[in-house]
């Protein structure tokens, strides 16, 4: 299952559209990093509001997405988690610790674009 | 009622299959969605320690219960290599394949209660119970 990404603006916006795989995982982390190089993104919103579950290997893969597009500049957020999903995570022993999250695809939006209109 | 539900173990996409079952069992028990997806991750995490570590194995799902109402028992079977030291493998952080650790002592978090059987060389059986709350 691919993730569909949308650019909007000087953003990419990533849909999880259902449960991913490991490989799906791995296949959207490849995707988002090659992406932000093309795109010359500042900002990357990834929107797991459809991810049944975040277990400790689709954690890792999300903060590494996270940290590998900080290498290359721009800022990853990590939008919808469920609150069952948190619940378990926590329970889990995952912090997503480093990774900035918002509620929902127009918080991290909102995020975004204060961030880079300060800036600019 | 106590019909059990197996699925083989091989690849990720069983990994997924294996959750999604767990939680629809939990779902059909009357699991809150916390509690069903509690067990769902706990599954996640067993059934990924199967292909990374034993590469094939099995799980099982089965709804159980007495008087104190419904419960889900999972086992995951495997006959890999099995795990020379549980103590080591139950305390946070501890990873043999370079992943976070938090797979087992997360997966005793999640559930209410918590076995687990090891052989060298034969293999690994964890067995968990979640109660409906």
């Amino acid at each position: 299952m691919e993730v569909p990404v949308l650019k909007q603006g000087p953003f990419l916006i990533a849909t999880v559209q259902a449960a991913l795989t490991d490989e799906d995982l791995h296949h959207l982390r490849r995707a988002m990093v090659e992406r932000v190089v093309i795109s010359r993104s500042l900002g990357v919103i990834i929107d797991v509001t459809a991810m049944d579950i975040m277990d400790s290997f689709a954690s890792r893969t999300l903060r590494e997405i996270a940290q590998m597009i900080r290498l290359r500049g721009a800022e990853t957020i990590i939008v919808g988690i469920q609150p069952e999903v948190a619940f378990a995570m926590v329970q889990l022993g995952i912090t997503l610790e480093g990774v900035v999250t918002a509620l929902d695809l127009e918080e991290g939006l909102h995020y975004l674009n204060q961030k880079f209109e300060s800036s600019a | 009622m106590n019909q059990t539900i197996r699925v083989p173990i091989h690849t990720d996409k069983d990994i997924v299959a294996a959750r999604q079952k767990g939680r629809t069992l939990a779902l059909s028990l009357g699991f809150s969605e916390i509690d069903s997806t509690l067990v769902a991750t706990a599954i996640s995490e067993l059934a990924r320690n199967i292909v990374t570590y034993a590469k094939r194995g099995e799980i099982q799902i089965q709804a159980n219960g007495n008087s104190k109402g419904p419960c889900i028992v999972v086992i995951a079977k495997d006959k890999g290599s099995g795990i020379s030291d549980i103590k080591l493998a139950l305390q946070d952080g501890f990873s043999t394949s370079g992943s976070l650790g938090l797979g087992l002592p997360g997966v005793k978090r999640l559930v209410d209660e918590f076995e687990i059987v090891s052989n060298i060389g034969k293999g690994t059986i964890v067995k968990f119970k979640k109660w409906k709350a």
